[in-house]
């Protein structure tokens, strides 16, 4: 049972039947899923919701799959984490970490967005997936690609970190390591989806893959117990994960399963490339491409292809723009994970660092509620931090040499082995 | 001077199914009026009203995006590559 109309264009709303397709044919406009939201209303309940897999499908009905998902059943639902230790840093009294650092299997959000497209390449009958990726979506790719059984072509920028590339290589797909950029990676790549009959899941299946990134937001607003946050800070490479949260959250007010949504979206980005946050900061109207040089490699995209619909979110919202540079980003992952145990990829302590900035600027209030959205694992991207923390604590397999070199507050002057008997 | 000019599939249509052609011009915006009269209609769809590249057409010489290079007014010599792109989603 389907609740897909089509696809319509985003620029000029034409209309296409569902098909891998991706761009509009008049004005080249990137094309959007469209349902019937009269019918999902009919049928799509809170307690549905609930009862549902504890997965990303538990939101089947607003996913753009015909028949029953055959990949990722065990994608998504990741924790919505009270981040009480964090917020007491921060200065802020009600903060929230939705974590895709344990999203199944490959730890990053990407595990949504790869079972809702490779469930619909298998719908259009393709045998062979593939994708350009700044790594998180390369290792989702690979991994689901392999349960499911398609053949695998992953384009990705030679200099990407060694774990994402081992990351990939272990499910065994055609890795091709691209000398370039990952703006090369992608023309390249378009250009291929043009001549070879593949499910490119970022090209040609990219109207159905970026509609997995909405389980995010549905979750988020589910698990704060069917409301949206006051704030949400979000991560942005291409910027279509922003979009897609905000379109959750509209998606959930027009299904009336929610109270209008009052929540403003903030967009993160590294200061080595921030085309969207440096549009919005200025208030232009005209997104500058840049050459990116940063160590959030994921978020490495100097032309981002959702930026100008990144922006109109985040300014309809009434939301804001922020960048972190290297040491910030550093500072953030270490902060995060001393906080809340939870080790975050680069991306997320991009992230983190700007919502740190925009609470010192006043644009989040301390009252109010704030969902930061942590969307890969930090063991992917060791080598960002690897030299920015403390060594551990060499010593003999002895009591005197651990209590020579180890300082703890509770430590006792050493006993002899006499003294340590008459303790007894 | 003739420069390869690769059509992307949504166009195709309008090139006789031709994937790359062949077309004579010195700058990239001489090479869209240039493309218009081989294969009329195609600038519509590449341009808005006013005649600009639309803000979802990404056009790279031999590689390198127009928008590093002098945009519309990047010039072009014998045997360069002109690639034109549409968006494509991050990853």
């Amino acid at each position: 049972m389907s609740f897909v109309r089509g696809l319509k264009c985003r620029e000029c709303g034409r209309v296409y039947p569902t098909s891998p397709i991706y761009v509009c044919e008049f004005c080249f406009g990137s094309l959007e899923v469209d349902y019937d939201y009269d019918q999902i209303k009919k049928t799509l309940t809170r307690d549905k919701i609930e009862n549902g897999p504890r997965s990303l499908w538990r939101y089947r009905e607003l996913l753009p799959i015909d028949g029953e998902p055959t990949v990722g059943l065990y994608s998504g639902f990741t924790p919505l984490v009270k981040a009480s230790q964090l917020a007491r840093v921060l200065g802020v009294k009600e903060l929230y970490i939705k974590d895709d650092t344990v999203c199944h299997p490959t730890l990053s959000f990407k595990d949504r967005v790869v079972s809702v497209a490779l469930t619909k390449a298998r719908e259009f009958g393709f045998d062979t997936v593939a994708c350009a990726s700044t790594g998180n979506l390369a290792n989702a790719v690979s991994a689901h690609g392999a349960k499911a059984g398609f053949k695998r072509f992953i384009f990705i920028p030679s200099d990407l970190e060694l774990t994402k590339i081992l990351g990939s290589l272990v499910y065994e797909p055609n890795l091709v390591a691209v000398k370039g950029n990952y703006d090369d990676v992608n023309r390249l790549c378009a250009e291929i989806a043009g001549k070879y009959r593949w499910a490119f899941v970022n090209v040609n299946i990219r109207p159905y893959y970026a509609e997995g990134s909405k389980s995010f937001g549905f979750e988020i607003a589910e698990q704060l117990g069917w409301r949206t946050p006051a704030h949400v800070i979000v991560p942005a490479a291409s910027g279509s994960l922003l979009t897609k949260i905000w379109k959750a959250f509209k998606e959930f007010e027009k299904l009336e399963l929610i109270e209008p949504v009052r929540s403003k979206m903030h967009v993160a980005q590294p200061e080595g490339c921030s085309p969207i946050s440096t549009m919005i900061q200025n208030r232009s109207e005209v997104m500058k491409p840049v050459k990116p040089k940063t160590i959030a490699k994921s978020l490495a995209i100097g032309n981002p292809a959702d930026g100008y619909y990144a922006k109109d979110v985040v300014c309809q919202s009434g939301g804001a723009a922020e960048t972190a540079g290297d040491q910030e980003i550093i500072d953030a992952i270490k902060l995060l994970a001393a906080t809340e145990g939870i080790f975050s990829e680069t991306a997320g302590g991009v992230t983190l660092a700007c919502a740190k900035k925009l609470i010192q600027k006043g644009l989040i209030g301390p009252h109010e509620s704030i969902v930061i959205s942590i969307t890969g694992q930090g063991l992917k991207t060791q080598e960002a931090i690897q030299h920015h923390l403390a060594k551990p604590f060499l010593i003999q397999p002895n009591l005197s040499s651990f209590e020579e070199h180890v300082d703890f507050p509770e430590k006792k002057p050493f006993l002899s082995q006499e003294g340590a008997k008459s303790c007894r | 001077m003739p420069v390869k000019v690769r059509i992307p599939t949504p166009l195709q249509k309008l090139t006789a199914d031709k994937p790359e052609v062949e077309i004579s011009a010195a700058t990239v915006s001489q090479l869209l009026e240039n493309l218009e009269k081989n294969f009329p209609g195609i600038r519509s769809r590449i341009c808005d009203e006013s005649g600009k590249l639309r803000r979802f057409v990404n056009v790279y010489i031999n590689e390198e995006d127009i928008r590093f290079l002098a945009g519309e007014a990047s010039r072009l010599k014998e045997g360069d590559e002109v690639s034109i792109v549409p968006a494509i989603a991050g990853g």
